[in-house]
């Protein structure tokens, strides 16, 4: 592909765009042209007669949004290609509709050097699929204990903007405070997985209340995330930094994020699609596939996330896809690995919790899965308006795509897939990256 | 009767009382010279024990092999790092030798229920983590009823470490299905979470406070005393082991104002005790103390359980 | 959970190569069969029986009479009673369930065991006089010996059934019989007590070809 295309008909979601909803009557029809990966033409335009059959893309009843960027992917390449590898995600990463993911720093080697985040660059570079964003470390092999390099992480090729230790938390408040003061020059934003491990430990793996009661299941308290959200927010405050909660789970969690921004600090929050649509209940059979951290969280949590989203208190959904190899899933529920795919169906989860229930409209769906985490994550050639001279990282979407998702049909590599079965309303037709299709 | 043993709710009161009514059966067997029934002859039964339990292991082997089946042990360890064999993959290397029961011991909550869906074998679960415990509630209630005769409206009292016991969730089930009426008590720490929501769904009472459960008017007919793990008070579950046995523990006074209250009382304790502890000497030695009467139940009430999950066809009887 | 033990009585086995599902204890009398034995045709066959039992003794010493459960039972204690009527003497008398040592478990539901019952002299050296209603494939008693067994070493075991059906499938015989029936494989035998069943004794044939 040369990066020129032609997409005709296409629902646009600038405006209020709202189909399927009722606010579809707002739907504006249009074409867009693509030369050399750029936009070059929107409105209702003919198709220019050098274009072959196969640069032109019929998008009779789909919806254009930019492409999204997930703030949070886990892509274990380096380290546990069995699993995943930058290939298998990002073809998985395309399949959903994205554009860019940030990949990760927790892998083996852990990323926290600016050689480790060129490296992940350019292993990204070179399948093309998607724009692969290296996260770095915050701390030194996510020890939390010494800085890892972040000014040379920021320096590097790969321009690293979001450092995070995920998988664990920054437990000690002074690596979390110098970590936030250090990175300011670069205006760079740690993304932390806010737990505390005293309240919650490495066992924790149900959310704490009557089913972990019943089920003898170490507990996994809302407070162990509320309470390091309102430390960082405060950190964040005091030394004029950036923080972003990753995958926010529980109503408490959005309170203190609600309360955060009204002051004024610099934070942002992201939501994964499991935790809106998944609730605590499904452990009750002890199918590690529901094994998550934090873990799925019971209906109010669940209301409160979908609602925070609604109304921008969340920023951003994020997918936390994370891949495990069979063997490490079956295990006992307590010892088997926390995670889930998400990048295959985070679109057709949002458009069924947020679009279909009259929640977002697609423009408030370009916004959480494309703009936001773009600006959070300093993406500039992603989540663009559609219009001209923008780059063509695009989406088309079918809002009327009736499916079952089957784990067996995923891109990745790993079959811990919790939507398995499920069937939903919308699925991504096709994604385009700088004019090129890169998933049709 | 269910094909597995995994919870104690896996169980009617119908299936309760049966399994019960087979374990005196077989209790007789106990006291005969020649100690085997050639009921389960050609069965091969798999004690399957990832976490060491000397009690329960030798129990359900012996109650295996007086039932005549072929009973074999293992013992692996609870696997908790992703470098060692999966767990399915351990279970199914067993599998595939063609077993007609696992019996298994875990220390992760919910193993049992996770290896139910993987073999063809029955699974009895020996404990899993601090989940269930289903063998001990019946031969406790197995105890309770030679002691007591019907549970019906008999109120018990489960003292103790809560929040990790696997024999107060497993208890709680079958006394409430036997229709006896159930308080336990605990210090805030160690009730388990959403004690309330749970405690009001399934219908038992709850209370931080151990001598207004015991003197209150409504003298219970049997205490369980749990055991305390001494490791608990590095976790801050409570200040000091004398502290607790303060609060919590049954000892000699407040024995003595039990039985002045109700002098048929029943102390029961699931072993192994820390006397001076949860438990005091005197309420472990008393008359009143079925302790013993616990261990001599447990080979009968295993026989019973391998009998009604593995003699049959596995069909549910008709009517 | 299944009855308790239902297939012993009615005249099967439960464990006949071609068995007829036989009703349950407590399911109604088929009214279109036929009856065989009246009760008092009953009470002269147990008279006659404890008569043969005392007489093939040369008296009731070491005598221990045990029951197969359900209606074994109580022919048993029936047996006993008129003994000491006869005799004077009170015999030992219990009963032996067998459902642990059936070769049929396993094509079957569960079934729960009914309550055994040693008498304290237990069996060793005792001539054990084992009571049952129907005698049909001899499987059951099969069983009871092997059960037998593992209680101790009797002198001598002997067999008393109300009634020989025929057809079976063991080299067993019972030593006293309170009536010999022919039968068809496809009828059955439903046997009914007072005590057990709260009707007046009865032994009745059901089904068949006829």
């Amino acid at each position: 592909m040369s990066g020129d295309l032609f997409i005709t008909g296409a629902l646009l979601a600038s405006a209020s765009l709202g189909a399927p909803t009722p606010r579809s009557a707002d739907a504006t029809r249009g074409d867009v042209l693509v030369r050399d990966g750029r936009i070059v033409e929107v409105g209702s335009l003919t198709r220019p007669a050098d274009l072959p059959d196969q640069a032109v893309v019929d998008a009779d009843g789909l919806v254009l949004l930019p492409g999204f960027v997930d703030l949070h992917t886990h892509l274990r390449e380096p380290g546990r290609e069995d699993a995943e590898t930058i290939a298998s995600g990002a073809a998985a990463a395309a399949a959903g509709g994205f554009t860019a993911v940030l990949a990760m720093a927790n892998t083996s080697p852990v990323t926290d050097t600016g050689e480790a985040a060129e490296r992940i660059l350019d292993l990204g570079r070179a399948i093309g699929l998607v724009d692969v964003v290296p996260v770095g470390a915050v701390t030194k092999g996510l020890a939390g204990e010494e800085l890892a390099e972040l000014g040379l992480m920021a320096r590097s090729r790969a321009g690293v903007r979001v450092f995070s230790d995920d998988g664990r938390c920054v437990q000690n408040a002074r690596v979390m405070r110098r970590a936030l003061e250090y990175l300011k020059p670069f205006d760079a934003v740690i993304s932390q997985h806010s737990q505390d491990a005293n309240l919650a430990g490495p066992q924790a793996c149900c959310h704490e209340g009557e089913l972990s009661g019943r089920l003898g299941l170490p507990g996994w308290p809302a407070v162990a995330e509320s309470s390091i959200i309102a430390r960082d927010a405060l950190l964040a405050e005091h030394v004029g930094g950036r923080v972003h909660v990753a995958h926010v789970s529980t109503a408490e969690g959005v309170d203190v994020v609600r309360w955060a921004k009204a002051r004024g600090i610099r934070i942002t929050a992201e939501v994964t699609p499991h935790h809106l649509a998944l609730g605590t209940e499904l452990v009750a059979g002890y199918d590690p596939t529901f094994k998550v951290n934090p873990p799925l969280r019971p209906s109010e949590d669940q209301e409160a996330v979908r609602a925070a989203l609604a109304d921008g208190t969340i920023d951003a959904v994020a997918t936390d896809h994370a891949p495990h190899a069979r063997h490490d899933k079956e295990h006992a529920f307590v010892d088997a690995a926390f995670g889930m795919l998400g990048l295959e169906t985070a679109l057709a989860v949002v458009a069924e919790v947020m679009v279909e229930s009259g929640r977002l409209d697609w423009s408030g769906v370009a916004t959480r899965m494309s703009a936001a985490p773009a600006r959070i994550a300093g993406l500039s050639g992603h989540g663009r308006a559609i219009a001209v001279g923008e780059p063509a990282n695009l989406v088309l979407v079918d809002p009327s795509a009736r499916h079952t998702v089957d784990a067996a049909d995923s891109k990745s590599l790993s079959r811990n897939n919790p939507w398995h079965g499920r069937t939903f309303g919308a699925a991504v037709h096709a994604t385009i990256l700088r004019g090129s299709v890169t998933h049709r | 009767m269910t094909r597995h043993l995994l919870s104690s709710a896996d169980l009617s009161r119908e299936q309760t009382e049966a399994i019960l009514d087979t374990a005196a059966s077989m209790h007789d067997v106990q006291r005969r010279q020649v100690k085997k029934l050639p009921t389960l002859r050609g069965r091969t039964v798999i004690n399957f024990f990832f976490e060491d339990s000397t009690r329960t292991r030798s129990s359900f082997e012996i109650a295996g092999k007086w039932m005549s089946a072929d009973t074999i042990n293992l013992s692996a360890k609870g696997s908790s790092t992703s470098k060692g064999e999966s767990l399915r993959d351990t279970v199914m290397t067993v599998n595939a030798m063609a077993v007609d029961a696992l019996v298994i011991r875990h220390n992760a909550s919910g193993a049992c229920q996770q290896v139910a869906q993987w073999v063809d074998a029955s699974v009895i679960n020996a404990g899993d983590g601090t989940h269930e415990h289903p063998t001990q509630a019946l031969l406790d209630a197995y105890t309770l009823r030679s002691r007591l005769g019907s549970l019906d409206g008999r109120h018990v009292v489960i003292v103790g470490d809560l929040t990790h016991s696997r024999v107060f969730r497993s208890n709680v089930i079958t006394l409430k299905t036997l229709g006896a009426r159930v308080t336990v008590v605990a210090p805030p720490t160690l009730m388990p979470s959403g004690v309330s929501a749970w405690s009001a769904a399934d219908g038992f009472a709850t209370s931080w406070d151990l001598d207004e459960t015991l003197y209150a008017g409504d003298a219970p007919d049997a205490v369980m005393m749990l055991r305390v793990q001494r490791e608990r008070m590095s976790g801050g579950f409570f200040p000091t082991a004398r502290e607790y046995t303060v609060g919590y523990g049954m000892t000699r006074p407040r024995l003595e104002r039990l039985l002045s209250a109700n002098p048929e009382a029943a102390i029961l304790h699931p072993g192994p005790m820390n006397r001076g502890l949860e438990i005091s000497a005197d309420a472990a030695d008393s008359a009143n103390s079925l302790v013993l009467d616990q261990v001599s139940a447990g080979v009968a009430v295993r026989m019973s359980v391998l009998y009604h999950l593995l003699a049959g066809d596995g069909s549910e009887a008709a009517a | 959970m299944p009855r308790p033990d239902s297939a012993a009585t009615d005249g099967s086995d439960g464990s006949h190569s071609a068995p007829v599902r036989q009703p349950l204890p407590g399911q109604p009398l088929d009214p279109t069969g036929r009856d065989v034995l009246a009760a008092s045709d009953i009470a002269r066959a147990l008279r006659r029986i404890a008569h043969e039992i005392v007489e093939h003794n040369k008296g009731a010493e070491d005598l221990v009479v045990l029951g197969i459960p359900s209606r074994g039972v109580e022919l048993a204690h029936r047996l006993v009673d008129l003994i000491a009527e006869v005799e004077g003497a009170t015999v030992p008398v219990g009963a032996l369930d067998i459902t642990f040592f059936r070769d049929d478990l396993r094509s079957q539901p569960t079934r729960a065991p009914m309550p055994s019952s040693i008498p304290a002299g237990g069996i060793d050296g005792k001539v054990v006089v084992l009571v049952d209603d129907v005698l049909y494939s001899g499987r059951t008693i099969r069983a009871a010996l092997d059960a037998l067994t593992d209680l101790g070493r009797p002198r001598a075991v002997r067999l008393a059934v109300l009634v020989d059906r025929g057809h079976r499938e063991l080299p067993i015989r019972a030593d006293h019989v309170g009536k010999n029936l022919p039968t068809a494989h496809t009828e059955k035998v439903q046997v009914r007590l007072t005590g057990s069943d709260g009707i007046p004794d009865v032994v009745r044939i059901a089904g068949g070809d006829r």
